[in-house]
Order: C-alpha cells, then structure tokens, then sequence
C-alpha cells in the first residue's frame, strides 16, 4: 500500500490504456471484450482510489465501484451472448469480418 | 309582369343564345342565325321598354337619389364575405339607358346584316355564338352596379373581341392582330385591376368596405385627402383601363390591326360598342374624375393628342376599313377630351351619334368589301356610286354626319364638345379639335371620292360582276343612316338646353357641382353661334379641300380627281406624308421598345433565371449529394475505426475541457 495517490492514478492510467490499445488494436472479439473489461476495472480502480484517499467521499467511492462491477459484469454477458451468436453464424471472431450492418 | 323582372333576361338571352348555337349551331348549317337573331330582337324590345322607362320617370327612383329614376336589382350574391358582399346586380340609370340604346340597335342591326355578310362562311354559326357572347359581355358591362363584376364583362368583350378579330383564325394576319389586341388591352386592364384594388383599399380604410360602384364613389368622395391611396392615382388607374379598351395613345395600335376580323365585328365591336366602354367607365366614375382635376386634364390631353394623331394619320391610308378604323381613334379621342374638360353629356352624345354612323359607316365599307369581290384597297376603286346606289347614299350620309355639316346627327355632338371645351376655358383642346374636325371632313371625304366617285381602277371583269348587297345587308344600312340624320336633332335640340341633357342631368349632377362649371344662358347669337359657325366653316373647308383632290359627283357638283396635284402635295410635305402613311411609326417604336430591347432584357432575365436563381437550387442539392458521396467512406463498417472515432472524441472533449477549464 503506497501512500501516494499519485501511484495509484498512474497505475489506473497504464492500465486504461493498455486496455484501449488492446481494444482498438486486436481483431479478436473475445480479446476486444477482455480490453474492455481491462478499461472498467482501471477506472474502478481510480475511483476505489479517490474514496481512500479523500475523507469526505466517504463510503460513495467503494458503492459506485460496486456499482460499475455490476454494471461490467452485465454489459460483458450480453457482450460474450452476442459475440458467440455471430460465431455461430460467421464461423471467425475477427470483428472486421462482421460487416453485416455495412450492406 | 313588371318591367323590372324582364331585365334579367338581357343578359340570360344572349348567354342562352350563345350556348346553344355553339352546341347545336353546327347542325342548324345556314339556320344557325335564328335563335341568335331572335335573341338579340327580344333583348331590343326589353331594352327599349326599360330604356323609355327610365327615361320618361316611369321607373321607380333610385334609392338614395331624390332625382334619379331607374331600376336596380339584385340577381344574387356572388361574394358573401362577413359585412363584404359582392352582389351580381342590374343598374339602369340614364346612363345605362343611353348606352343601351346604342349596343343593343346597333347590335341588332349587325346581327341582322351578318346574315348577308357571312352566308358563305364556313364559320357561319361559330360567327353567330360568337356574337352573342359579345352581346352578353356587353350587356353585363353596362348593366353592371359593381367594380368587380364590370371587370369580368370588361375582360369578357375582351375574349369575344379577340375570338372574333381572330375569326378567320387560319389567316396569319387575323391571329397576329386578335393577339396582339388581348395583349395590348390586358396592358390597360392590369391598371383597371389595380384601381379597382385602390378603390377596395380606400373603401376598407374607411370602414365600409365596397365594390359597388355608386357606393363606392360617394364613400371615397366623402373621404376626401384621408383616403390612403390618393383620388387622383384611382383616377388614372381606371383611366388607364379606358385607354386600353377605348384604344387611347399609346394603347391605340390595337384598334387598326383589329380590322383583320370580319367587317361587322369591326362596326359592331370596334366601332360602336366595346371601344365606348372606355368613354362610360370614365362617364360612369365621372364624380371620382371632377375630384381629381389633375386627372382630368392628363384625359383631356390623350383624348385631344390621340384625335389629331389618328386623323393625320387616317389622311394617307388606303386600306377603306383602316381609314375608317383611324376615324374611329380619332373620334374616341374627341370623347375622351370631351370627358376630360368636364363635358360628360357632349362625350356620351358623341358616344350615340357616333355608335350610329360608324356602325353604318362599317357595314358599308362591308358591303362595298363584298361588291368589289374582298378587296379593301381604295386605289382599286372607284365609280361605285353608279353600281351600288344603296350603299353608296346611306355611306354619304353618314360621311356628312361624321364631317359634323348640319343638321346630321355628328355636327351637334361634335359642336357641343368644342363649345363646352371653349366655354369652359380648355382653348388648346378647342383649337387642335377644331384642327381634328377639317381633318375629319378630308379624309371622309377623301375616302368617298377614291371608292364612289370618278372612274373605277381594278380589273374589268371585278367591275362587270360589281352588284348591290342582299336586302338583309341594305336595310340595316338604311336603318343606320335614319338614326345618323335624325339623332342629333332629336337628342341635341333645342340647343343649349337638350334632351340628351335632361336624361343625363341626375348623372352628371355631381360632377358638375363638384366641377364648378360656368353656366352661362345659350347665347345663338353671341359666342356659341360663333362657335358653331367656326366648326361648320372648317368642316366645309376640310369637305371642299377633299373634292377638289379627290372629287365629287353629288347631283350638279362635279368635280374630278386630281391624283397629280395630290402627289404635288404630300411631296412638299414629305416628313409628314412618310410619318402619317408609316402611322408615326408606332408599331416600329413598339417593335424597338418591347421587341428588340424587351426581348434582350427578357434575354438576360432569363440567363440570370437560368445560371443564377437555377444555379442555386441546383447547387445546393450537388452539394449535398456531393457531401454524402464523400462522407460514405467514413462509414466502414470496421469495429475498430468507429472505436477510434470514439476514443478520438474523448480525447478531443476531455482535452479541450482541460484547456478551458485550465485557463
């Protein structure tokens, strides 16, 4: 445990931006999906972080990162639901073979 | 029945006689002419018993006139518009019975004569529908109480005007003049449009809204300076209507070309009815005219400028029906200056004396048309006296009546418009008139001497086939020329004190208050006997100068042409000779004005309509399709490039964010 805000926020920035990177970088559906989920807990992260260090957030930091957990969690079920479906019809998880709202 | 209820159906017969003549007509071949004939004679007696009603104070009084006797009646609404109404009504006053004497005789008699006229006309029965439509629109006009109603019958003359100019419509001449009339006339009738609009705008502004035409006048006079759009600009905007179908300067290059059509049109239409329009719409407006004196003298002056324009110019014609047709100018010119210095009663005795010998006038130069086999050039005439006796005494009579000799019907209303122009101070219009009048008798003459007088010019065998008109063309003519002796002396006398005057007096009434006029007691002997002795003095002249150049044969004067000192003359004048023949070049001036330059101005309105107004609607849709074109790639379909978009915004918004909130 550092004393320093400043770490964490740092740590939180590497991490959101791996994860963009990841997003924007990889064709792979399942790996852009796991960039997401990267993202979310970087910024959870921060958040949990602000409400250690600063009184008067109080328990509000710790509720909102449940919050954006839950949220996650659902947002990467539908995700994974709708990613399988399209495999199941396009047989690849390369997302730039998955034009079919292009034609 | 009363009187009152047969009214209607001055316009209901010859509507009715027009639809179906041209529904059936085809079928009735050469009996196409009863049912329009038979019409137009029932439609005479009625007018003639409302007529003498009206004008023996039989009729009831009009109401809001202690003086005025007449009939008015409401066919129906037209317009229902909260307290606007605009109601189709009948109004016969003095002034609509004078006027329905003229049309509804002469119409008659014209209907009667195209009988002969058109009997080997294919166009026999559309010649007959098409003369009832006149009727109608004709009726409707003078028999009409309200602005709006009068504009649809002045637009109605206008169609039957054109379809009957442009008769003989495979004729490339006759639908260049029937078209250039519609054309000419809408340009006068766009200015009846917007006085008609002036006078709704004055009417509403002060509350009680109206079209009706007495109404109208008495509330805009009542008004006074408060009115919105001045007197004097509603004046002029109906006049301007008035020159266009009374074939004023510079709206009169219509009126020749019009001669195209068949010869009974050109008497009855544009020569005793439809161009007096002109005259009784200024007579029927005459308080809003006496309100506005500026207005007066601008009708004074075109009035006066159009009679000496078209007389010299009716000096070289050649064509008869064209000399004739200048004439006609030249006389609704005198009307217009009458109108113009305040003598309304003198216009409309002119109106009648000369709806009645130019209505003959006309139908001879038709019947001398048919005798010479359709030739209307008078250097291929002459000598006819001999062959056609009829024709040849009932056109006499009415050229002495026209030159304005005593006692015929043309020298009293002629001189009581040069006697009231003098006697009320307009001395510009009493000279160039008094000019007007022995250019009048030259050219009448003139035209007598080429067609009826010395030896006859065309082909031998034209002239052994020459005979005198059936009896239904000859008797009209010799019921024209009765009226054309007889009317002046009926209406104009006693002198000073007529009874043409004590018709109109409740008319004019107004007016003349209005005006002021002097009202000296007729002095005979004094100034209007000097008068009348100067009008008749140069009449004679103008009569005399004619025989000597033309000749004469009437009983024991005797006189020959003298073509030689006739070249001799026009070649010492040869500016004036050029400009009258070439009709002061008024159809060149219009070609240059609205042709040439019209045209180009047209051009370059066009190319600006084309390139610029075009250019820009078009423009914007290439743009946008351009737009679109472009924009489609953004739209990849790529997962990855739309992420990048976003991320891209994010980075944009929180960075500008930073910036701004940094600051």
């Amino acid at each position: 445990m550092s004393d320093n805000l400043d770490a964490y926020l740092i740590l939180s920035g590497l991490l959101f931006a791996i994860g963009s990177f990841g997003f924007l970088a990889r064709r792979n559906a399942i790996s852009m999906l796991m960039s997401i989920e990267l993202m979310l807990n970087a910024v959870n992260l921060s958040i949990v972080a602000f409400g250690a260090f600063i009184p008067d957030l109080g328990a509000q930091g710790a509720v909102i990162a449940l919050m954006v957990m839950a949220v996650a969690a659902g947002e990467v079920t539908v995700g994974l639901a709708i990613v399988i479906a399209i495999y199941r019809n396009k047989r690849t998880p390369l997302v730039d073979e998955y034009d079919a709202m292009r034609r | 029945m009363s009187p009152e209820s047969l009214a209607p159906l001055l316009l209901i017969l010859p509507l009715a006689g027009f639809a179906l003549t041209a529904l059936i007509g085809r079928r009735l071949g050469k009996n196409a002419h009863w049912i329009p004939v038979l019409g137009i004679l029932a439609v005479w007696v009625i007018a003639m018993t409302l007529v003498f009603n009206v004008l023996t104070g039989v009729a009831p009084l009009l109401a809001g006139s202690e003086e005025t006797h007449g009939y008015a009646i409401v066919l129906f609404n037209w317009i229902p518009a909260g307290d606007f109404v605009v109601d189709v009504g009948i109004l016969i006053d003095p002034l609509t019975a004078a006027l329905l004497i003229v049309v509804t005789t002469i119409g008659l008699l014209v209907h009667v004569y195209s009988i002969g006229y058109m009997s080997h006309d294919p166009g026999y029965w559309r010649f007959f529908a098409y003369l009832n439509l006149f009727m109608f629109s004709m009726l409707l006009l003078v028999l009409s109480d309200s602005w709006l109603v009068t504009f649809v019958a002045w637009e109605l003359v206008g169609l039957s005007s054109y379809l009957l100019i442009g008769f003989w419509y495979r004729k490339r001449s006759a639908m260049l003049a029937a078209k250039k009339a519609f054309i000419v006339n809408r340009v006068g009738d766009v200015g009846f449009a917007l006085g008609i609009m002036a006078i709704f705008i004055n009417t509403g502004a002060a509350g009680e809204a109206t079209l009706n035409i007495r109404e109208s006048i008495e509330v805009l006079l009542h008004q006074g300076d408060a009115n919105p759009v001045p007197l004097f600009a509603v004046a002029l905007l109906i006049f301007a209507g008035a020159m266009g179908k009374s074939a004023q300067f510079p709206l009169h290059v219509w009126l020749p070309d019009a001669m195209e059509g068949p010869t009974p049109v050109s008497a009855l239409i544009h020569a005793a009815t439809m161009v007096n329009a002109g005259v009784y719409l200024v007579a029927r407006a005459n308080p809003l005219f006496a309100s506005a004196p500026d207005a007066m003298i601008i009708v004074a002056a075109i009035g006066i400028f159009t009679a000496i324009l078209a007389a010299s110019i009716a000096m070289t014609q050649t064509d008869i029906k064209r000399v004739l047709a200048y004439s006609t100018l030249s006389q609704l010119g005198y009307m217009f200056a009458a109108l113009g210095v305040g003598a309304f009663t003198a216009a409309i005795f002119h109106l009648m004396t000369h709806g009645f010998f130019k209505g003959l006038l006309f139908l001879g130069s038709g019947s001398v048309i048919h005798a010479v086999h359709d030739e209307q050039d008078m250097r291929k005439m002459g000598g006819l006296s001999k062959k056609i006796p009829i024709t040849y005494v009932t056109m006499l009579i009415g050229s002495i009546a026209i030159a304005g000799i005593p006692p015929l019907a043309g020298f009293f209303s002629k001189d009581e418009i040069l006697g009231e122009a003098f006697k009320f101070g307009f001395y510009w219009v009493w000279g160039i008139g008094l000019f007007v009048a022995l250019l009048t008798a030259f050219y009448m003459f003139r035209l007598m001497g080429m067609t009826f007088w010395g030896t006859f010019r065309g082909p031998r065998e034209v002239w052994d086939k020459i005979h005198e008109s059936p009896l239904v063309m000859t008797v009209p003519l010799i019921l024209l020329a009765i009226p054309s002796v007889l009317l002046g002396m009926a209406l104009g006398l006693p002198l000073g004190d007529s009874t043409l005057k004590h018709w109109l007096e409740s008319t004019f009434h107004e007016a003349e208050e209005i005006l002021a006029l002097p009202h000296e007691p007729y002095a005979l002997l004094g100034i209007d006997g000097g008068l009348i002795l100067a009008s008749v003095t140069v009449a004679g002249l103008g009569l005399m100068l004619a025989w000597r150049l033309f000749g004469v044969e009437i009983g024991g004067i005797r006189l020959g042409a003298r073509p030689e000192r006739v070249r001799e003359l026009s070649a010492r004048v040869p500016f004036l000779y050029r400009a009258s023949l070439n009709k002061w070049w008024f159809d060149e001036l219009n070609d240059l004005l609205f042709i040439r330059i019209g045209g180009r101005i047209a051009d370059a309105l066009f190319w600006f309509d084309r390139n610029v107004i075009d250019g820009t609607v078009n423009g914007v849709g290439r743009v946008t399709v351009e737009a679109g074109r472009g924009l489609r790639h953004v739209q990849t379909g790529r997962v990855q490039n739309y992420a990048l978009g976003i991320a891209l915004g994010l980075i944009a918004m929180a960075g500008s964010y930073l910036f701004l909130a940094g600051r």
